[in-house]
């Protein structure tokens, strides 16, 4: 399978991999997916007083389709409030990568991470997690 | 040094010129059918066909009375099973193979069960290769066939083909072997080997792609398989179709190479695999799938744990090589073969397999375990599960969201 031009820049030279100190209250982490499946996402956001990302880092392992969504993911997800970022949809991340459809599902792990981030920091602060009713595509 | 590198030689391999050479005259000038009996268009392609299946036999030990033209190795695994299974049923209707096999031969034993056949499929042991005894515990009167693959094609381990024909010939069956990994690379003698029905194609072994052949025994016993194919009566009556003149001929020639050549090449690409091996086992966590001992002298598939195999080979994008990971919604399953030695999902996930070939160069190897060492160490660099596994977090103590 031929990947797009986006996906092989995003799996060369990936953003934002690291990781955060997941032990920090301003620290949200979300971790989907299954190692038997063969795709891990770790995707963590820093967020400060104001509910605003300042910064995300990711882990993936994964394909490269996955790899590319969640270096994606961390670049959208700086300077977004946690409620910018909750709007964040897989098929943006499939338009943005050019994702054939097998691929699709590493969108939606994507998404899946972010909301789990988010999630966890929501939890962490003292709000109530928000349940996605989203059917994905 | 050309890039990319071609290490997949158990997928396909290129053609040898000398392969190529051979078969140049019969798309032209010498492009009579070798079934046109009567003016000598016919007779030239004849005596070609009549070479080559002299070749084909040479290098596995049989008469060229006993080798059937075909398309390639599924359909000469097609013929066999199903033509068998035709051919015998009145005697039995059991048919015994193996979980590792070529889907050739799981669909076509597959295909026997809804005609009312009866399949064993045998599981392997940890490092690939039957348990004899095992094997004979499910033979019973009514077993008219074992069809267990002479060397797998993701593993390269090579099964104790003699011991388990005299398992099936002890108790009346007969013996059929998908030697397609396996011919031109090890030597395979059939009547050494007490094989009755093999299975080999040509573009495995530095032929054309197209075409293959079925051994098919002639004496002790005289095996005979129901014609898949209805025509002409062509190949003895058991594959109707005007024969594959110039792609035959390319399988003869391919044969002679290999018989002449197998011995050096075999020792060189075991050499060669070696260091490949050695070099990349270095590293943390990879472990080498399947037994190391009993094992065909070009193939090493290694997992390379809390790494994606397709994830890798991307990395790895100046190799050609194969990966047990299928990551697609379609399939998220890892290879059934990795997965039968009781692999888990995640290491089969984690594996590649390098297949050297007769152009492989040791510069050529060289350059791939660099290139492969760099590329486990960026992707680990990557993978939150390799972050895990060195904080020392188990991470079977997780509770993933499988989906």
């Amino acid at each position: 399978m031929a990947y797009s031009d986006k996906v092989i820049d995003h799996y060369t030279n990936p953003r934002n991999v690291g990781t955060l100190d997941k032990s920090s209250h301003k620290v949200g982490t979300g971790l989907v997916g299954a190692p038997e499946c063969g795709d891990v996402m770790r995707l963590q956001i820093q967020v400060d007083d104001n509910n605003v990302i300042t910064d995300a880092k990711f882990k993936t392992f994964g394909c490269g389709s996955a790899i590319a969504s969640s270096s994606l993911a961390t670049e959208w997800l700086k300077g977004k409030s946690i409620d910018d970022a909750m709007k964040i949809d897989n098929m943006d991340i499939v338009e943005e990568l050019a994702l054939p459809p097998v691929k699709i599902h590493c969108s939606v792990l994507a998404e899946d991470a972010i909301k789990a981030a988010i999630n966890d920091f929501r939890v962490k602060n003292g709000l109530a997690p928000i349940e996605s009713e989203k059917v994905h595509h | 040094m050309n890039i990319p590198i071609y290490l997949d030689n158990n997928a396909t391999t290129p053609m040898d010129p000398r392969v190529l050479e051979a078969m140049l005259p019969y798309f032209n000038e010498k492009f009579g059918n070798a079934a046109s009996r009567n003016h000598a268009f016919g007779w030239v392609a004849e005596e070609g066909v009549d070479y080559a299946r002299e070749q084909v036999a040479k290098l596995i030990g049989a008469s060229d009375k006993e080798i059937i033209f075909t398309s390639g190795a599924t359909e000469s695994d097609n013929l066999a099973i199903k033509g068998v299974f035709e051919m015998y049923k009145d005697k039995g209707n059991h048919i015994i193979t193996t979980v590792t096999e070529h889907k050739a031969v799981l669909d076509a034993c597959k295909h026997v069960e809804k005609l009312g056949g009866k399949v064993t499929y045998l599981p392997v042991k940890e490092d690939g290769l039957i348990d004899l005894a095992e094997l004979e515990s499910h033979m019973t009167p009514e077993t008219i066939l074992v069809s267990i693959m002479y060397g797998n094609n993701e593993i390269g381990v090579i099964q104790p083909v003699k011991e388990i024909a005299a398992i099936a010939h002890k108790h009346g069956a007969l013996f059929m072997t998908d030697a397609t990994q396996a011919v031109g690379k090890i030597p395979v003698d059939v009547n050494a080997d007490g094989i009755d029905l093999l299975a080999l194609s040509a573009h495995k072994i530095y032929g054309p792609k197209g075409v293959g052949a079925l051994y098919v025994r002639r004496k002790g016993p005289r095996v005979k398989v129901t014609a898949q194919m209805d025509g002409g009566g062509h190949e003895r009556g058991m594959r109707s179709g005007t024969l594959n003149v110039p792609g035959i001929v390319g399988l003869g020639k391919a044969c002679e190479l290999c018989g002449l050549e197998m011995e050096s090449e075999a020792k060189r690409l075991s050499a060669l695999r070696d260091k490949l091996q050695k070099e990349l086992t270095v590293l943390e966590e990879s472990y080498v799938n399947g037994n190391e001992e009993h094992r065909l002298p070009h193939v090493a598939n290694i997992s390379f744990k809390y790494v994606e195999g397709e994830g890798l080979m991307m990395a790895m994008k100046d190799l050609a090589v194969s990966s047990g990971s299928a990551c697609t919604s379609a399939s998220l399953e890892p290879s059934y073969v990795l997965k039968s030695l009781g692999l888990s999902d995640d290491l089969a996930h984690s594996s590649i397999r390098f297949g050297l070939g007769r152009f492989t160069t040791e510069e050529e190897v060289d350059y791939a375990i660099e290139v492969t060492k760099k590329a486990v160490t960026h992707l680990r660099e990557l993978s939150p599960l390799w972050e895990m596994f060195k904080e020392g977090i188990d991470l079977n103590s997780i509770e993933w969201a499988e989906h």
